[in-house]
Formats: C-alpha cells, structure tokens, sequence
C-alpha cells in the first residue's frame, strides 16, 4: 500500500481561475484562486485552510473538475496523474473528466442533507451515483455496497431507509460511502464535518482517516478549523486572498508557523486548562475583485512594513516541505505560548 | 442577594404527531439554576444537538411556554402571553442574540434600518437625533461606529462584524441579560475570536450578563464563569467553569471533553474515542437520576 510514498498524484502549477462577469456593459473580475502553485502526494491527508471568501472553494472547484462559467481558469494547469494515466482537468473535455469521476476522483460534500435526495431512499442514490463506475448490477453491485457499508459501520438497512430517518453522523458515513465506494485515488473532502456535534464529528474524522489509509488514497481536506486540521492532515497549506500563503508539515504549522496570518490562527484556538488572553484578529479579508497591492495581508498584518505594501512576496522554501510567502517569516513567532511538546521538530 | 433571573424546576414537552403514532419528547426535564443581580457573569449552557439547550433559552426568552416550573426574571414571571407594553418592557431587559448573523439581517436593507427600528421601539421616540447617537453608542460598544456601518448591506461586511452589529442591536436598550445562542458557530475561526473576547468585555467592563449557548467547550471554558452540561434535555453537570472541565465527573461531560479535538499533538494523527467512554455516556440518558453538590461546589448527577 505504501509504495512510493513520495509519488505525486496532482501537480497544480501557476493556477489562475478567474470569475469574469459582464453584467449590463460592467465588466468584473473576481480573482478567486490567484497563481496556487502546489503538489499533493499519494497516501496524504493534505489541509487546506482559509476563512470564507478566501478562494478555497473556487481552487476546490477546479481541483474537482467542477468549472462551471462564470468561473474560468485563465492560466495554469492541474494534473491528476492516476492509473489511467495523466489529466490536467483545468483544460480536460467532458467526456475525459467523466471517465475519472468516482472511480478515480471523488469528492465528500459539505451539509449531507442537501447532497442526499430527500425523496429517493440510499439504496436508490447508491445506484445512481456508483453503478456507472463500477460497471456492476443487480446482486453483485448491492453485495459491494452492502460490504462497503459494514465497513463504515451501516447496517445493509439504510439503504431502504429515507434520508430524513438517519441522524446527521449516519447521513455524513453514508456521503463518505458514496465518494468512496469506488475506491478512488483521489477523494476531495470540503468542510464534511462543520454540522456536526463534537463527539460525532470525532468519529467522522477518524473513520476518513482509517478509510484513507486502507485504500491509499490521497485526501484534501477543507476546512477552516485548525484543530481540524491539527489532528486530520499530514501537511498544511492556508490560503488568503486566492494565494497559498504557507504550506508545511502539520507539526511545523501549529508549533513554529512562519507566516503571521498562521500564527494568528493558530493563536485563536482557546484550549481547556488554558486562560491565556487569545489575541483576535481584526479587519476583514480583502475584497477579491479589488485586493491589495503587495502582500495581500499587508492591511491586517502586524509586522507590515514598506516593502510589504508594495511587493508580493514569493512563496520560499525555508525548510523540507515548508514554504511560506512572507518578507519578514523570520520574524514570526508564535503569539502566545505553544508548549510544543518533546519530540523531533523541523 | 437579589437573583436576576431564576429558573424554578423547568420542564419542556414536545408531542409529536396526530391521531395515530403519537409521540413526546421532553426537550428540557427540570432544570434549575439563577443568575445573581450584583455580579454579572457569563453563564454557559453546553449540549448537543438535542439537548434541549435552545428550548431553555427560548423559554428564558419567553418565546415558549415551559409545560411545568417557572422562570422569573427580576422576581416576575416571565410570560408569553403578558400584555404588550408588559413584554415590551421585558424586551428592555432581556435580548437575544441569534446563531447566523447573515439570516438575521434583512439582505435588502441596509443594517442601520434594523438597528434603528429596534431603537425607536425601545426608545420611544421619533427623533432622529437621539437615536443616532444612541445607535452610535451601542455600535461603539462592539469596537464599530455609526459612521463605518452606515449606509452599507449585511453583503458588505464579513461574518464576525456583522455578528458584532447583531450584539449592538441587542444592546441598544442597555439590558442586563444577554442570552446568545451559538453566536459564534457561524463565524470564521479567525474572527471568532474577536466576538469572544467582546463577550468577555460587555461582563467585565458593561457588567452585563450573558447566557452563551454552545457546543465548544474551549470558548466555554475561555470565557465563562459557570456552566451547565445537558444531555437530553438534563442537567448532568453544573458549576464553576474551571473546575467542571479541568475535571469533569459526569461520564457525558468526560466523553464531551475527551472528543475536543487538541492541538497539543497536532500531526501526531492521534484520534479515535474509547468505545467504554461512549458506552457509559449512552447509558445515562434518559434515566432520571438525582443531582447531588459535592464538596467542591459542583452539582452532579448520578444514578442509583
């Protein structure tokens, strides 16, 4: 299952992806995912973090095949290198993209109530969605699902029952059932446990976890909760404004981020035991079809100096797999104090 | 010590369904605690969905009847049915703030509108004058101005101030009692920070009093006094903030903090909860129990 752990599943070079709208002779142009250059590797749990209106969905959609006027992608690829071979499905034909999607490409919606048909039972939308892909019929596709059900621990009885008669933790297994039924290689996770009381999303994100690692499969999990991501993912990447800001190793990330607007999230997380004053960030994030010149942080940062209101900073490599895109990262510290605990750090 | 507000032994039943296949659920099984008058407080209701946490604060908001016990605020009950000028005044008083601030505002008008019809209202005046500056002073609590919300649409500003424009509104008539039912849950994590720590400084430095309705038990532990756990419409923990969540004894409670995912090992992938935790929690609902102090000052519920 491990084999080369180190194999590339998507390469996202230079992605620009662009909502251009002409409404009554005003042009506009919402720059939702600006220049995201990013690799995501097999068998990895990959975070994206962000806050709303950041870009995460928008480089999502793309990320998922789903582009859809008025949304475009103006520069910039994203390869996919599954076993049926290579796609770049910012510039793939339908037809190509049909022919990966759920068996090779999969996607965990957020609020499974609106992803589930309200008036078609489970077993019903199983059909719908995975008897195409996986080319099966009768007993021996209901045999596959109901043994990939017993692994999500469902009984068989749920695909006779309606949506509304499952509670929110069973409704989130069965969406995960359903992007995952055809084994993919690549599975998109977005926000799948926002909705959801403490103690089940606890057991929703453990079994994502335990699913990902028995098929190999490669995750990209959103969400705009850190904590999330402290205990989901393998690395990190936050975006701001359309642009990833830092990306590295999930320890990294939480005990000595490099890039202020990371520090600052990763400061506001309050934690039991623990009274210390959470500094709050203030302002709001930028306007897309308007952002700042330089450093789109710039207006919120505390550390923004000249430079930063004028330059963009590139995005550095400043140790293995971290990289972030801050003119003053070695100044950053973290703002409150993260006992790290004893181990090896980067 | 004169109390503020005092919920005497509160019962909410739900019946569901007609004729045939009729249903009770009880939402909320006698519940007591009291906010004192001198020292305001931040006072925590931590839960589930389906814990009946919302029923509760709807009854203290007197928007549902309790189908036994009392709530009185101020030594007077509070009434669903009083007169108009009666639930105006407790109006005055009493005021909400709700969990989505993007569904609380009208999307069509423009945000001062709602600031100033509850101004009118509870001012009693028409004059423009007074209630600028009186809407000016209740955004100037919240860390805004008049002069950078007027004129703009809830699409223009970003959850966590238009969040802070909703607790402006809610203290325009200066009340003693907030009760915010999941007030940040809705809000961005950057921003929501920012929303909590304005709770903290409407009870230290406005003295007024706040229920917070949540399911985060770390913003709850970060800014309450007191709290109280509800598992299915019971109270099964209450008392000082620190001193449940340091050490919670219920087995609800520990599954509760044991499930706040921790950074402390963050990339350490360390999840997964023990089956004989959820176990022992699931026992206890439904059964009726009793609610004994401990020496410690806490109040727990355990069973025979």
């Amino acid at each position: 299952m491990t084999q080369n752990n180190n194999a590339e599943i998507l390469k996202v070079e230079g992605l620009k992806a662009y909502y251009q709208m002409n409404y009554f002779g005003v042009e506009r142009e919402v720059r939702a995912v600006d220049d995201i250059t990013v690799t995501m590797r097999k068998n990895e749990v990959y975070g994206i973090a962000g806050e709303s209106s950041s870009g995460k969905t928008s480089f999502i959609k793309v990320l998922a095949a789903a582009i859809r006027p008025p949304l475009r992608v103006v520069a910039g690829t994203a390869k996919y290198n599954f076993a049926s071979g290579p796609i770049d499905v910012a510039h793939a034909t339908p037809e190509e993209i049909e022919a990966v999607r759920w068996k090779h490409l999969s996607y965990i919606m957020q609020g499974s109530m609106s992803v589930l048909n309200p008036v078609r039972r489970i077993g019903k939308t199983f059909q719908d969605f995975a008897q195409r892909p996986l080319g099966l019929k009768g007993a021996e596709f209901e045999s596959r699902v109901v043994n990939h059900l017993a692994r999500l621990n469902l009984s068989p009885d749920v695909l006779r029952a309606y949506p509304h008669e499952l509670s929110g933790g069973m409704r989130q297994r069965v969406t995960i059932g359903l992007a995952t039924v055809c084994h993919p290689e690549f599975i998109i996770a977005d926000e799948p446990t926002t909705a959801l009381d403490v103690v089940v999303q606890k057991e929703v994100l453990s079994l994502i976890r335990d699913i990902q690692k028995e098929m190999g499969a490669s995750v990209v999990f959103v969400t705009h909760d850190m904590s999330v991501h402290a205990n989901v993912a393998d690395r990190v990447g936050i975006i701001y404004a359309g642009r990833l800001v830092e990306e590295g190793p999930t320890r990294d990330m939480f005990f000595a981020p490099k890039h202020p607007y990371t520090a600052h999230l990763v400061a506001s997380l309050p934690r039991i035991g623990d009274r210390q004053q959470r500094p709050a960030l203030e302002g709001r994030p930028p306007n897309l079809a308007d952002p700042p010149q330089g450093c789109r942080f710039h207006p919120r940062c505390p550390l923004a100096v000249d430079k930063c209101r004028k330059e963009v900073p590139p995005l550095e490599t400043i140790g293995p797999d971290h990289r972030t895109a801050c003119w003053r990262w070695k100044d950053v510290e973290p703002l409150v104090n993260v006992s790290a605990p004893s181990g090896e750090m980067a | 010590m004169t109390t503020l507000l005092d919920v005497r032994d509160v019962s909410k039943r739900f019946t569901m369904g007609g004729l045939f296949g009729r249903r009770v659920v009880d939402a909320v099984v006698d519940a007591s605690f009291s906010l004192s008058a001198e020292s305001p407080e931040i006072f925590t209701i931590i839960g589930e969905s389906g814990s009946g946490k919302t029923t509760l604060a709807r009854m203290i908001l007197g928007l549902e009847d309790p189908t036994s016990g009392e709530i009185l605020f101020r030594g007077k009950k509070v009434d669903r049915h009083a007169g108009r000028a009666e639930r105006l005044d407790f109006m005055r008083h009493v005021q909400p703030v709700f969990q989505n601030p993007f569904e609380a505002f009208n999307p069509l008008k423009q945000i001062e509108r709602y600031l100033e019809s509850t101004a009118r209202r509870f001012l009693d005046t028409g004059d423009k004058a007074v209630i600028d500056r009186a809407m000016d002073e209740a955004l100037q609590k919240v860390g805004l101005s008049l002069k950078e919300v007027r004129g703009r649409f809830p699409h223009e500003m970003s959850g966590g101030q238009l969040q802070r424009c909703a607790i402006a509104r809610a203290l325009i008539p200066n009340p003693p009692l907030l009760i915010a039912d999941e007030p940040v849950s809705m809000v961005d994590a950057s921003l929501r920070m920012s929303i909590v720590n304005l709770l903290k400084s409407l009870r230290d430095d406005l003295k007024v009093s706040v229920i917070y309705i949540t399911h985060d038990l770390a913003t709850a532990y970060y800014i309450s006094n007191r709290l109280i756990i509800m598992q299915r419409g019971r109270i099964v923990e209450m008392g000082d903030a620190r001193t449940v969540l340091e050490h919670p004894e219920h087995p609800y409670s520990r599954l509760l903090k044991a499930s706040v995912l921790s950074t402390d090992d963050a990339g350490a992938g360390k999840l997964g909860t023990d089956p004989a935790m959820l176990d022992q929690a699931n026992d206890s609902v439904g059964r009726a129990g009793e609610l004994v102090q401990r020496p410690d000052g806490r109040h727990v519920r355990v069973y025979a």
